[in-house]
């Protein structure tokens, strides 16, 4: 078993009455890509905004690489390896590809940005539209985009807020192909709601409903675990 | 992009030969419009970059005239020295507001600026005594020189507003093309992602803002040497709607945008005094069409439909 990376523990978040994260114990190991699912509502956005530090945490703790990361902002997690990829495209929409690439890039300092940052946007594709204004890239486009300038922060930890959304068959596979490649580097943890993409990519998945965590395992246990299909995948024969 | 650079280098050439050609009325005008335009592009840093809407630029532009009048005046201190203590007092006072106004954003960000801004103008007159109060003081003729250098007669006056000026377009020029620039844009466009890529929001806006504010007390100190005349109305509303005006009517964002602002605004108030007592609705006038039909100001129109390079 690798060594854990990314930790929690009971970490709780309630909004009111809603338990929409209720003592949640997880743990991230070293190069894989973990898939988060569950029923809508069951908590995966907000769990993953404790861990990315969008929103603060009501109770329990996080470690990264050992290092409690509880307390810190966001922007300190970012810096300190964690990187999120907003559910709803959030990029720049009135600078160039290239400047919103940029903006990841130069945070590492590198010598030469130009070529870095056309490295970066090679890596998914987008080089040729680098000038273009990221507003007027079509959907797909700026998906890629969003996942181009997390990759660019060189994370130890990327966050995936369903990234797969809206995005054509064809491009689904160029997107499987470029998450496929991260590991060892850059630890995946991804939230998916097409279970093909999910089956296909996950060493493990952690099945969250209501706030809790239902069950974690490998894609042939989570399949095989009547509870998860009680609770979201559904029974085999209703699948087929 | 060395044309936009050669661009802005001509400028500066062009406002060199207006030395020896402008009669003697537009070049006085034109040596005040420089230390304006300097003190509209601190506006141009933080509200056409960064995105922060400040109604209390009067403020830093007073503390840099203050600074250098009162240091001149009541401490002796050489021009030069105090010159650079206005630019130093601009900043510091625009970082000492942002600690507490950055906390606040859009309208509150304004409300608190202004207020701010307000209580600097009642203490310079609460304090008469010391400042003068509303009717300001006059600095001697024979502290307004850094050696030879006589800044109260008009060729040196001029050529040094030119300095001054230069320097802050060309850093003005170099600040957007470094990475703290465009983390500056960034927060203006995006805030929220620009955190989630590892950039403090406050760090960055305060960083602006201090920045902001040193141009806006370099502009005040400046003013307070060449014109020999440190007032409480500098420290008044008007001065920190007019680098507003000025960045609107020019083009917020672009480099060049506060001086064509404070040139066109300037001569549209000098031109219309000719025929009319009531310049503030030529302004108004102006500013509407402005908003109406070029939302992004004249350099930002210009940008959009021709000079895509613009800076």
């Amino acid at each position: 078993m690798a060594a854990v990376i990314l930790t929690a523990r009971g970490l709780t978040r309630h909004f009111g009455g809603l338990r929409a994260v209720d003592g949640v114990d997880f743990d991230l190991s070293q190069g894989e890509i973990h898939a988060l699912i569950g029923p809508n509502g069951a908590g995966k956005t907000t769990f993953v905004s404790l861990l990315s530090g969008r929103m603060p945490a009501q109770s329990g703790t996080i470690a990264l690489g050992g290092r409690d990361i509880t307390r810190l902002s966001a922007h300190a997690r970012v810096r300190a390896g964690i990187a999120y990829t907003f559910q709803i495209t959030s990029i720049y929409p009135r600078l160039t590809a290239f400047d919103n690439v940029a903006l990841a890039v130069q945070r590492q300092s590198p010598p030469d940005l130009h070529s870095a940052t056309m490295a970066a946007l090679s890596r998914t594709g987008l080089a040729e539209r680098a000038q273009q204004i990221a507003g007027t890239l079509s959907y797909g486009h700026q998906r890629l985009l969003e996942i181009a300038m997390g990759l660019a922060l060189s994370p130890r930890v990327l966050i995936l807020d369903e990234p797969t959304q809206g995005l054509a068959a064809s491009e689904i596979e160029g997107f499987k192909a470029l998450i496929r490649a991260l590991p060892p580097m850059t630890t995946v943890l991804l939230i998916e709601h097409n279970m093909e993409v999910v089956m296909d990519l996950a060493d493990r998945i952690t099945v969250l409903n209501f706030g809790r965590r239902l069950a974690t395992g490998t894609p042939a246990e989570i399949r095989a675990n009547p509870a998860v299909q009680a609770a979201y995948l559904g029974t085999p024969d209703a699948a087929a | 992009m060395n044309r936009a650079f050669a661009l802005h280098l001509g400028v500066i050439v062009a406002l060199l030969a207006a030395n020896w050609l402008l009669p003697a009325y537009h070049h006085t005008n034109l040596a005040r419009i420089m230390v304006m335009a300097v003190f509209a592009m601190g506006y141009n840093i933080a509200f056409g970059y960064t995105g922060l809407l400040s109604l209390g630029h009067a403020l830093f532009f007073a503390a840099g005239m203050y600074a250098t009048g009162m240091g001149i005046s009541l401490l002796a201190i050489p021009t030069g020295p105090a010159l650079l203590l206005g630019l130093l007092a601009g900043g510091a006072m625009a970082a000492a507001v942002g600690v507490l106004a950055l906390r606040t954003g859009g309208v509150s960000f304004m409300i608190v600026t202004l207020m701010f801004a307000q209580a600097g103008y009642l203490t310079i007159l609460y304090f008469g005594p010391v400042t003068g109060g509303d009717e300001g003081f006059v600095i001697d003729r024979a502290a307004r020189a850094i050696g030879p250098i006589d800044l109260s007669a008009d060729m040196p006056r001029y050529l040094s507003a030119l300095t001054l000026f230069s320097a802050a377009l060309l850093g003005h020029l170099a600040l957007t093309r470094t990475a703290f620039g465009r983390s500056m844009i960034a927060m203006r466009e995006n805030e929220e992602r620009s955190r989630m890529l590892g950039y403090n929001p406050f760090t960055v806006k305060l960083t602006a803002l201090a920045l902001s504010g040193a141009y806006a007390g370099a502009a005040g100190a400046a003013f307070a040497v060449m014109f020999g005349y440190v007032g409480g109305s500098f420290a008044g509303v008007q001065y920190s709607i007019l680098p507003l005006l000025y960045v609107l009517l020019g083009g917020a964002g672009t480099v060049l945008g506060p001086f064509v602002g404070a040139l066109v605004m300037f001569y549209l108030i000098d031109l219309s005094s000719l025929i009319t007592t009531a310049t503030l609705f030529v302004t108004g006038a102006a500013l509407l069409l402005i908003v109406i039909f070029a939302p992004k100001g004249l350099l930002g129109t210009v940008r959009d439909r021709w000079l895509t390079w613009l800076p």
